[in-house]
């Protein structure tokens, strides 16, 4: 950089000296006296060599300015060069809020080149809601109205980048006679101008939408542009209400990539590309889910695929908006092969913007076809590797939209690979959260789960979602349906934090360690052979390191008490009370002399917390009516009624004769429930119940030890208890590492000694490595047969077989996780004086499982209302197909399905996957299109069902 | 909606900042152009242009695109509704105008006339949105504008006309 600085100070001299105007626009003594003096300005700050210096001069420099504006003798071409020297200075970061009203001034009173600068100023200091931004409104009128067009481009100027709402009327009638100006210059600011008043205030630019279609037809191509924009904007939110645009959309797009707009909107000879960009952005939006809006595009969009072939930045920019919209409109299969193709050569460049692009692009069609990331999964996992931490970061992105059940590990393990090299905190966030909801829907076993969610915590820190660890210790204590996994998933999470509380001076983040304390504190009885002398230590040895917070102090000495009311006594318990009976902090105190109390009392310890409750619903008295006797005794004791909060308040200030202001009174009624509680006198053990029992069962909400006022507020609040979150997908599709299935026979005859075991492919070692992680990555993935399953080897064994006779083995492969292929491979050998080995390979396909379902038409009914899993597509039929029952004779005889009725062009029918996973299909033809609905239970099955039914139709 | 509105240029160490539509207030103006320039000058060469997200720039849906010019960097903070390649090329377009309109454009004619950088940002982008990307119609506009200096019985003829 130091050489830069030299330059740089080297050709000062020679610039400040320039008086030739063809330097730099300007000329003339007024722009050489500010550039000297702006030069002065900055020459001494280059010199600078610390920021405080700096600040010093910036200082001076602005009461000089201060000085110079406010003096009335001020001419306004002097003014004019403060101002340039004022955004300079806040430029650098230095506010100068006293020159802002003078910017204003300058637009108001200058002559044009004054007014400029006026105006600039007035849109670099201020912010929309700026109270001066008021006075603005009367000279952008005035010059509005003004008879010079430059005055009135640069009132259109300012006024499309920063005007205040609330003064739209006044100008709107002035700026809708613009969009009929004689220059075009003029009606395409007017139009841009519009548009800033759509995106601020819509409602006040509703009536003139007619007028957005006129500048849509105008003969400028300009004008014409900048309405895109305010369309894009308005189909984005309701693109229902413009499909009878499409024709034009269509045919503007098709006139620009034929070439037929002036020579001077190309750029690098593609023709006005950012225009084709904003139309084909527009066209997608028209055409998604609308069949018939998008077989008006499907020329164009072919049409621009095929002219965009020069090879420049600027053409792969409309390649790929070419390839989003014809994903996002109703597919055409020829359409999507080019677009297929396309990203193919995006993701194989060898320029890293395409190939990121190209990685953007997989991630938004895979779930349409995810047939097209196995293509390319070699260059995917290339790019994992990648030293591009961007593309690393998009490649995982992309992993993510893949995940299932069986490649969840190694999809993890690589983002929290990435995320340990990351210190983003941006990049925590987002990847952290993603872990977590992939863990949470995929986890394979409770050993991993929490060894996972660990390294989350660990990494994620302090900076990921709170949600994260809430749902985590949601999931734990509302568990799943089977108590005895519940159980073990508890308790491998407390001996895990126990492990890891072991080890001294370690640093772990906060939420970790309260993650930890509450787990220890609710779940610790888990363990049986454990003291829980040495979990309490552990926990005591944590409240005294210095980079625990109090906050976490409060969740810990939470898990301490709880835990103490299943002990009978305890030494380290007494220590700690003892300990934190003088210490300085008050809260800690506070909760030192809680439980000092509680432990007198183990029978009232017992019913505070209750074993494994944390989910129970607690019944809140909030009319707080057991304190009824308590009020009249102090009543008839002389004490002064109740008054709320808000009214002591009130009568207070009326007292002091202060002026009342709205904001507080509010803030008061919000209150009202606490400051209700508080006012009264409350034992101290229900106010440590009700803040233990708020801690464990409201996670959701942040816990805070500094005031006693929320932990109550929490108990007495209107809402009480959270609402329970919707448990993700259960634990049963957990575990089972491969879909198997149907009944693997080997049947071997005569040979002596023979073994039979599973073996997979081996190849060279980088290879195979590779080759590894992408069928681990890319299994369950669409139809693929080059993904060889690692199975857990089943093995069998049979001793001497003597001649002549026969020995078969039968094993069970069954398909734990729906997917629509999978190959089964594997190998004999036997001894028959040279070592054999013989290879075999079987392909399963989904079909192999599924079994037609007889039932009755009403059961049908039934069971399709109860179903929540279901997929539409629609398929065109060949002519061959003719009507509907030979279309789905055809799906019976190969899918297996049980056709329940047909009538007229409507039909049903039934399957079921083994074992016993019902699902239902309703079928119904118009017009060479068979549209085919699926419901069924399971989630992935209606996809990987409807993916065969296409199948079975493209060969017929 | 658009160029999230802002676009930075970087001159050597001192980052400046050419305008948006934030309301922002001057410190996290600040904070935002020294974390862009901490981002981006500690990219490689060979990397992509864009930089993704960013707690300040308002998250998953904006992106930094940048591109580098000797000890320049500009920078456009963009949302989701605008084409990566497309800004990249705007951002050329911007420099070309630049060095027209200031013939061989220097980072030292970009701190002293600031002013009309702006100006010549505000015919390309105008209310954070792509306005003008015809480079010959920036370049009359502006030297129209520039003629106003000279002399303020200017008559304002629009370029348009003699094409």
């Amino acid at each position: 950089m130091s050489d830069v600085v030299e330059r740089t100070l080297s050709a000062l001299p020679g610039l400040l000296g320039q008086q030739d105007p063809g330097a730099g626009p300007g000329g003339g003594p007024g722009r050489v006296s500010a550039t000297s003096r702006l030069g002065g300005l900055i020459r001494s700050i280059t010199a600078l060599s610390s920021k405080h210096e700096e600040e010093k001069l910036i200082q001076q420099e602005q009461t000089n300015l201060k000085a110079t504006v406010s003096a009335p003798t001020t001419t306004l071409r002097l003014m004019k060069e403060c101002m340039v020297r004022l955004i300079y200075c806040e430029m650098l970061g230095y506010e100068s809020s006293f020159g802002y009203i003078h910017a204003i001034k300058l637009a108001q009173q200058g002559n044009l080149l004054e007014k400029r600068v006026g105006y600039l100023a007035v849109s670099l200091f201020l912010h929309e809601n700026h109270e001066l931004l008021l006075l603005l409104v009367n000279t952008v009128v005035k010059d509005l109205q003004s008879t010079n067009l430059v005055e009135v481009c640069m009132a259109l100027t300012v006024v499309s980048q920063i005007f205040p709402r609330e003064m739209i009327p006044a100008v709107l009638p002035l700026i809708e006679d613009k969009l009929q100006h004689s220059k075009e210059i003029i009606r395409r600011k007017a139009v841009q101008a519009l548009y800033k008043f759509y995106l601020i205030a819509p409602n006040q630019v509703q009536h003139i939408h007619d007028k957005f279609r006129k500048a849509l037809c105008d003969r400028d191509v300009g004008v014409m542009a900048a309405s895109l924009h305010i369309y894009l904007q308005m189909i984005k939110k309701n693109a229902s209400g413009y499909k009878d645009l499409t024709e034009s959309f269509v045919s503007i797009l098709k006139q620009v990539v034929g070439g037929k707009l002036p020579i001077d909107f190309n750029y690098h000879s593609v023709p006005a590309p950012w225009l084709q960009i904003q139309l084909l952005r527009i066209l997608g939006l028209l055409g998604k889910d609308d069949p018939r809006t998008s077989e008006l595009m499907y020329d164009v969009l072919d049409e621009s695929l095929r002219r965009a072939e020069i090879n420049h930045n600027i053409t792969y920019a409309i390649l790929f908006e070419c390839v989003q919209t014809i994903y996002t409109i109703c597919p055409k299969s020829d359409l999507l092969e080019k677009a297929a193709k396309c990203i193919g050569k995006f993701v194989l460049s060898p320029k890293i913007n395409l190939k990121y692009l190209g990685l953007k692009a997989l991630t938004y069609v895979i779930q349409q076809d995810p047939n097209l990331a196995l293509q390319h999964q070699m260059t995917i996992i290339e790019c994992l590797d990648h030293p591009d931490p961007i593309i690393k970061r998009e490649t995982l992105e992309l992993l993510y939209r893949i995940t299932n059940g069986q490649n969840v590990t190694v999809i993890v393990q690589k983002m929290l690979d990435y995320l340990r090299q990351s210190k983003e905190e941006y990049t925590i966030i987002n990847l952290t959260g993603k872990i977590a909801e992939l863990v949470e829907k995929y986890a394979p076993d409770n050993e991993w789960f929490i060894q996972t969610m660990n390294a989350v915590f660990s990494v994620g820190g302090d900076v990921m979602h709170p949600d994260i660890p809430n749902n985590f210790l949601r999931l734990l204590a509302e568990g799943f349906d089977d108590e005895k996994e519940d159980e073990e998933l508890r308790l491998y999470a407390v001996q895990s934090y126990l492990s890891l509380l072991e080890e001294e001076d370690t640093f772990y983040p906060q939420k970790f360690l309260q993650v930890m304390s509450w787990v220890l504190g609710e779940y610790s009885y888990l363990i049986n052979d454990g003291d829980p002398e040495v979990i309490i230590t552990r926990l005591h040895r944590l409240l005294k390191q210095t980079f625990v917070t109090s906050e976490t102090k409060a969740w810990i000495m939470t898990a301490v008490t709880k835990m103490s009311s299943r002990m009978s006594c305890s030494k380290t318990i007494d220590k700690l009370i003892q300990e934190f009976s003088t210490s300085l902090d008050t809260c800690m105190r506070q909760y030192a002399f809680e439980l000092k109390h509680l432990c007198e009392n183990k029978e009232l310890m017992k019913n505070l917390f209750p074993l494994d409750a944390s989910c129970d619903e607690i019944m809140v008295d909030a009319s707080l009516s057991f304190l009824d006797g308590f009020v009249a005794e102090g009543l008839s004791c002389g004490a002064a009624p109740y008054k709320p909060h808000h009214q002591r308040q009130e009568e207070k200030l009326s007292q002091e004769k202060a002026l009342n202001f709205e904001p507080y009174g509010l803030s008061f009624t919000s209150n009202m429930s606490s400051s209700g509680f508080t006012g009264r006198q409350s034992p101290a053990g229900l106010s440590l119940g009700s803040d233990m029992s708020g801690n464990s069962a409201e996670l959701g909400q942040k816990e805070t030890n500094c005031l006693k006022l929320d932990g109550v507020r929490k108990l007495w609040g209107k809402e009480g208890y959270l609402p329970k979150k919707e448990n993700k997908t259960g634990k049963e599709d957990k575990t089972q590492p491969v879909p198997q299935d149907s009944i693997l026979t080997a049947h071997v005859v005569d040979p002596p000694l023979m073994q039979s075991e599973q073996q997979v492919v081996s190849l060279s070692e980088e290879e195979k490595e590779k080759q590894q992680l992408a069928s681990t990555l890319f299994v369950g993935l669409g139809s693929n047969s080059t993904i060889s399953l690692i199975f857990e080897s089943l093995s069998c064994h049979f001793p001497v077989i003597e001649a002549q006779s026969m020995e078969s083995c039968q094993k069970c492969v069954q398909l734990e996780k729906v997917c629509t292929e999978g190959v089964l491979s594997g190998s004999i050998s036997y001894h028959l004086d040279t070592d054999t080995h013989l290879e075999f390979s079987l392909t399963f396909s989904l079909s192999d499982f599924i079994r037609p379902m007889k039932m009755t038409t009403e059961d049908f009914g039934r069971l399709w209302l109860s179903f929540s899993n279901d997929v539409k597509q629609n398929l065109k039929m060949s002519p061959s197909q003719g009507s509907l029952s030979v279309a789905l004779n055809a799906l019976k005889q190969k899918l297996k399905l049980h056709i329940v009725e047909i009538i007229g062009n409507e039909g049903i029918a039934a399957c079921r996957l083994l074992p016993s996973v019902p699902c239902l299909l309703h079928c119904r033809t118009h017009a060479r299109t068979l549209a085919l609905w699926f419901r069924s239970s399971c989630s992935a099955l209606p996809d990987s069902l409807l993916y065969q039914c296409q199948k079975v139709m493209e060969e017929a | 909606m658009g160029l999230g509105g802002s676009c930075a240029g970087w001159l050597m160490q001192a980052p400046c900042w050419l305008g948006g539509d934030f309301s922002l207030s001057e410190d996290t103006q600040q904070q935002i152009i020294r974390e862009t320039f901490h981002l981006v000058s500690k990219r490689d060469e060979n990397v992509c242009n864009f930089l993704e997200g960013g707690l300040l720039i308002g998250g998953s849906d904006n992106k930094l695109i940048y591109r580098h010019y000797a000890t320049l960097y500009f920078v456009f903070c963009v949302d989701s509704s605008e084409s990566e390649l497309g800004i990249l090329d705007l951002i050329q377009v911007f420099v070309e105008t630049l060095d027209k309109c200031f013939e061989n454009v220097c980072e030292l004619d970009l701190i002293f006339h600031v002013d009309k950088v702006h100006n010549i940002l505000a015919e390309m982008v105008m209310g954070g949105m792509v306005l003008e990307t015809n480079m010959n119609e920036i370049v009359t506009q502006i030297d129209a504008q520039n003629k106003l200096e000279k002399s303020e019985t200017f008559i304002f003829q629009s370029p348009r006309q003699d094409r």
